[in-house]
């Protein structure tokens, strides 16, 4: 089987850590700046960084249009930190939640933790929250994988995985290859079983 | 069960402004420009590089202020300078929460022997060099960021060029340097044995590292990013120049897309006025460069 093609959406941030993250586990990363580079992909990271810049920047580079269009016709994303505000029904709109920024606050209040993720296993991850922030709130087709408090940190929506913490920064690579499974399967959403919501329309992307 | 303030928390962060502008305002309007304009971060400083130069007088930490005016506007990250070895401006602006501080040679030394002792902060730092060794003796104190020095309020790049290619040349020497040669070269080096042995190791500095010193154009930003930067920061070059809101645009777009000329180009086209510039050769002549403030 060759290699899956994962683009790393490489605006702004440390998209880097994801390329290495991924083809350590035998992806082929491509850093994707232009819409003709998503071309091809089995799916998409679009990475922490500052989700201003990302959004400016996707928005300047016709990526924001690109982006929508990859994620309707089936090609699962996944958002780390910055890149879960950017996939919020605020900005792209792939999925069916709203972020709240900095939810945990500026640097000092940055952390790490211990976090149990559905569909990771039995052990807990090591989760790196860096201004991070969590699901204010969400809708019916969002599952919740992981929470801090009460706060949804991991979530999926259909073939979209965010997460509010940066597993790219740990040796840890089960996130990783917990997306590139979602890859695996294929570009019919409705063959991928245990999703909730799976083959239903989204309304606010294809406007 | 949660930890803050650990190292990979501290470098983190600026692994999060990889492939970005940080860029020099001086107060709430300029901040919230530089944010429109599509920075990563924004640095907090009483006046510009350039100013700071014209002005002359001693440079000192922000007014804490100006500062919060600064986080209220905006909400990427704030950064704020600390004068060289003075621990208390920058307990000062931990208790603000910035979220970095520049220990900064651009402000006037406090300290002409000791920088601060970085690994007793939570808040992390950045710290400018203009070598390898600086830089390892920067990180050994505990930075978690470094930039190149560059000559600030210059608009000149030469000095940033001749500091990223010595940094990154020493990091390809060590990283190719036999295990017994390396306590010889962190002597030589004057750094830490155990930051000399992580370089060799992996063949990079265990930090992020950034251009600083002298960008006044979005080719300027994509000569440095060829260079081996991972995100630039700009001083005068933005807030000094004729049109800064476009200029803070271009320069933005050309850190991104460094290795596309053509879209350098684009970026470049009706900017009007650059920064004026300033030979690198009168300042050291009159004894006016920041470069060489605590080494």
């Amino acid at each position: 089987m060759p290699a899956l093609r994962i683009g790393v959406l490489a605006i702004q941030g440390d998209f880097a850590a994801h390329q290495t993250m991924l083809a350590g586990l035998g992806a082929e990363a491509v850093a994707v700046r232009s819409p003709a580079e998503l071309l091809e992909l089995d799916g998409l990271v679009i990475p922490g960084g500052e989700s201003t810049t990302i959004s400016k920047g996707m928005a300047r580079d016709g990526l924001d249009e690109a982006v929508r269009a990859l994620s309707e016709a089936g090609t699962p994303v996944m958002g780390s930190c910055a890149g879960m505000i950017v996939c919020d029904r605020e900005h792209l709109g792939l999925a069916d939640y709203r972020c709240r920024r900095n939810a945990f606050g500026r640097q000092l209040q940055s952390f790490e933790r211990d976090l149990l993720v559905e569909g990771l296993g039995d052990e807990p991850i090591r989760a790196v929250f860096i201004r991070a922030p969590w699901v204010e709130q969400h809708g019916p087709s969002v599952e919740v994988l992981a929470e801090v408090d009460g706060h949804p940190v991991a979530v999926r929506d259909a073939n979209v995985l965010s997460v509010a913490f940066h597993a790219e920064l740990t040796d840890d690579s089960r996130l990783h290859a917990y997306f590139m499974a979602l890859c695996t399967t294929g570009m019919s959403s409705a063959s991928r079983p245990g999703m909730p919501g799976a083959s239903r329309g989204m309304p606010w992307a294809g406007a | 069960m949660a930890e803050r303030a650990t190292f990979r928390l501290k470098t983190g962060l600026a692994e999060m402004l990889k492939g970005g502008v940080i860029m020099d305002v001086v107060d709430a309007e300029q901040a919230k420009i530089a944010e429109e304009s599509g920075a990563c971060a924004v640095m907090a400083l009483e006046r510009v590089p350039a100013d700071i130069r014209a002005d002359g007088g001693v440079a000192r930490m922000s007014n804490p202020a100006m500062i919060k005016a600064i986080q209220e506007t905006v909400t990427i990250p704030v950064m704020a300078k600390a004068r060289i070895g003075h621990f208390a401006e920058a307990q000062v602006l931990q208790s603000l929460e910035v979220d970095y501080i520049d220990e900064s040679e651009v402000l006037t030394p406090a300290d002409e022997s000791n920088h601060i002792e970085k690994l007793a902060f939570e808040v992390p730092f950045v710290c400018g060099a203009t070598d390898l060794g600086e830089a390892l003796r920067r990180i050994g104190e505990g930075a978690a960021m470094i930039r190149s020095k560059g000559e600030a309020g210059t608009g000149n790049i030469v000095e940033a060029v001749r500091h990223m290619r010595s940094i990154t040349s020493g990091i390809r020497q060590l990283g190719s340097a036999p295990t017994e040669t390396l306590a010889a070269a962190a002597k030589e080096l004057r750094s830490p044995l155990d930051v000399v042995q992580e370089v060799a190791e992996h063949g990079r500095l265990p930090v992020p590292l950034f251009c600083a010193g002298g960008i006044a154009t979005p080719a300027d930003a994509a000569l440095m990013m060829q260079l081996g930067a991972e995100g630039n920061f700009v001083g005068s070059g933005i807030f000094k120049s004729e049109d800064p809101e476009r200029r803070a645009r271009a320069i933005v777009e050309a850190t991104t897309h460094f290795e596309d000329p053509e879209r350098v180009a684009q970026a470049s086209m009706a900017l009007g006025e650059a920064m004026p510039g300033l030979e690198i050769e009168a300042l050291a002549a009159d004894g006016g460069l920041l470069q060489t403030r605590g080494s």
